[in-house]
């Protein structure tokens, strides 16, 4: 028995999100005594695979391949399930990014066994994993609790803490994929960056996102925007009338048909607050509203606010953080 | 070529607030219930390549009987053929949706491609495609914003994962999930929805189609509003911007968070 977590990678560098996963699974594998394994694949493995025992795993299962060099999930699939086998898992766990998620769930769906996605909780009852998920678009909580021998789920990023790296060393034991480039359906023709320069949205622990009240003049208005997210380290996002009126492109968008985000701070400037935006952020610790209309429905949810206009405030607020950040 | 659309109907994205956790205990969920917006991508690309490879569409929703809505909307919009797969008596989690899906699919015969939405805006899973891929042991590519190419066998599209746009090939018959870049849905013609209107739409029992043995992995328990926002929001005033902004960063640094 054991609580496996696939440590993703990107360009062979682990995703920071899978960290959070793995403190987490750290406590559960106690909880249930059992051994804390992780499995890294892709085409090199070493620098990351050390990563994860300081990270708390106990066993580390690495599978390198070059065919393993661009995440394909058939191959990546092949790769979890020997994974799994290897370490008797019982819980299996991925952060929930795009890859994350679709990963953790066709092996689930191979395995036959059942899937909390994007969940934001987990703890053991009774011996097995339960876990936390928002459902209707963050309007409501559920349990989900599990039948079956491995319970699988993904986590949603910024769910947990970052453990702290001690300097433990895990067993790393190599698998192979035992695949050849035939048996992988998907071929990859070309992989391009889609999102610009900039923190990543999902990650980020200050967000700025700006809406509609940047109308009068947009340029002007995210610049501004941009210029308080750098004095902090934070991700720009926007709202779906931003999106739409081409302020900015729609990989900004925050809301219920863009992305969710739980940061620390949230600051939503010249945003209304409507439902569909509130379900991508009301997860955010600290919701700061900018708006210069006093009774816009964001006050509603905000802890703090602001009423003035933007283009006022957004500088002295930059010029304030600045004098005090250094 | 044949292409199958899956079309879930859900509530009204502006009234999922009012959901209660009763409602959705009980599975009388009250709210108006609309296409799922993901959804309508999905039948518009489908549509589209109908104009493009002279692709037959049909769109397979499961659910309750009032659900034939939903198909009528994705008729509307020109998908050729709708089907009501019926849901009652069946309770299982999502892995028992895509084991029917796919059945359903199975059921249509020579399908090329199976087109679904990103996600529902009810259960919020992102799952229900990896499920009906893999009972039906086709590849997926999930999140494509452009088919590039149908030909020899293989479809090529773009997709977004992660921070990276991807160009995949895979073989047919293959599932693409797709997201909002993909295409503009159009609104149902008057005409479409003259004709959507006179569709009789073949009602199918979920029990009648060959999804082999249903199983049900997990269970949703203690279904809950989360905790509501109790304290009222703190204002800072002040006589210029400079000011509002320093009681605003003082907040701020006191909690920690900055
Ligand atoms: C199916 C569906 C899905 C949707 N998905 C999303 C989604 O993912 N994300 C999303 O955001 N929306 C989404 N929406 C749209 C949503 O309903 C709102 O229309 C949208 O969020 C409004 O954006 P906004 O707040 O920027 O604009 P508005 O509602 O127009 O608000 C602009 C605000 O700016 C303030 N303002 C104006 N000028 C200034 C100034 N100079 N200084 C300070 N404040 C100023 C105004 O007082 C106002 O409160 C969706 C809608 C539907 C139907
Ligand atoms: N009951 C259903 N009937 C038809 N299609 C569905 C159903 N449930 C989910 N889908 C499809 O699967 C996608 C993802 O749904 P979900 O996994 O619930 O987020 C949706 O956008 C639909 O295309």
């Amino acid at each position: 028995m054991s609580v496996l977590v696939w440590i993703e990678q990107s360009n062979n560098q682990a995703v920071p999100s899978s960290w959070e996963t793995l403190g987490k699974a750290r406590e559960l594998a106690d909880a249930l005594g059992t051994e804390l394994a992780a499995v890294v694949m892709g085409a090199e493995t070493a620098a990351t695979a050390a990563a994860a025992g300081q990270y708390g795993a106990d066993v580390v299962y690495a599978i390198a391949s070059p065919l393993l060099a661009e995440y394909r999930l058939s191959a990546y699939v092949a790769g979890l399930e020997k994974a799994v086998q290897g370490a008797g898992a019982t819980v299996l766990l991925a952060s929930a990014t795009t890859r994350g998620r679709e990963l953790s769930a066709a092996v689930a769906c191979r395995l036959d066994a059942g899937i909390a996605p994007d969940a934001t909780d987990l703890r053991i009852e009774g011996g097995k994993l339960a876990a936390v998920r928002p459902v209707y678009s963050n309007n409501l909580l559920v349990d989900i609790t599990f039948d079956g021998d491995l319970q699988v789920a993904s986590v949603r990023p910024r769910s947990f803490p970052m453990p702290v790296a001690g300097d433990a060393k895990a067993a790393v034991k190599e698998l192979d994929l035992g695949l050849g480039e035939d048996d992988i359906a998907e071929k990859i023709l070309d992989v391009q960056p889609s999102d610009g320069a900039g923190v990543d949205l999902a990650d980020a622990r200050i967000v700025v996102a700006a809406g509609r009240g940047v109308v009068e003049d947009p340029e002007k208005g995210f610049a501004l925007v941009s210029d308080l997210a750098a004095a902090m380290g934070a991700a720009v996002g926007a709202s779906r009338a931003a999106v739409d009126a081409g302020f900015v492109p729609y990989r900004y968008q925050v809301g219920q048909t863009g992305k969710t985000v739980r940061p620390d701070v949230y600051f939503a400037v010249g945003i209304s607050g409507a439902i569909q935006h509130m379900a991508g952020m009301s997860g955010s610790k600290v919701i700061v509203a900018i708006n210069r209309d006093a009774d816009a429905p964001i006050f509603e949810r905000a802890a703090y606010g602001v009423v003035g206009d933007l283009y006022e405030i957004l500088p002295a607020l930059t010029a304030e953080l600045k004098k005090r950040l250094g | 070529m044949k292409v199958a659309v899956l079309i879930k109907q859900t509530p009204d994205t502006a009234e999922l607030p009012k959901v209660s956790a009763q409602e959705v205990q009980s599975g009388a969920v009250k709210a108006t219930m609309v296409i799922n917006p993901w959804d309508e991508y999905a039948a518009e690309e489908a549509i589209q390549l109908g104009d493009r490879y002279g692709a037959d569409s049909v769109a397979i929703t499961m659910g309750a009987s009032t659900a034939t809505d939903a198909l009528k909307h994705a008729l509307a919009m020109g998908i050729g053929e709708a089907k009501l797969i019926d849901s009652s008596g069946v309770s299982g989690d999502m892995w028992t949706t895509a084991s029917i899906l796919a059945a359903a699919v199975r059921a249509e015969g020579d399908v090329d491609l199976v087109i679904t939405g990103k996600q529902s805006v009810d259960e919020n899973s992102s799952s229900v495609f990896i499920g009906v891929a893999c009972k039906l042991g086709f590849p997926l590519a999930a999140n494509v914003v452009r088919i590039v190419e149908i030909a020899g066998g293989r479809i090529t599209v773009e997709r977004i994962a992660d921070g990276v746009q991807e160009t995949v090939s895979l073989p047919l018959p293959a599932v693409i999930s797709v997201g909002k870049e993909i295409n503009d849905p159009r609104f149902p013609s008057f005409m479409g929805i003259r004709k959507a209107n006179r569709a009789s739409i073949p009602v199918v029992s979920a029990a009648g189609l060959d999804a082999g043995e249903l199983v049900k992995r997990t269970n949703w328990t203690n279904i809950r509003k989360p905790d509501e926002k109790t304290e009222a929001c703190v204002i800072f005033d002040g006589a210029t911007a400079a000011e509002k902004a320093a009681k605003l960063v003082d907040a701020l640094v006191s909690d920690k968070v900055l």
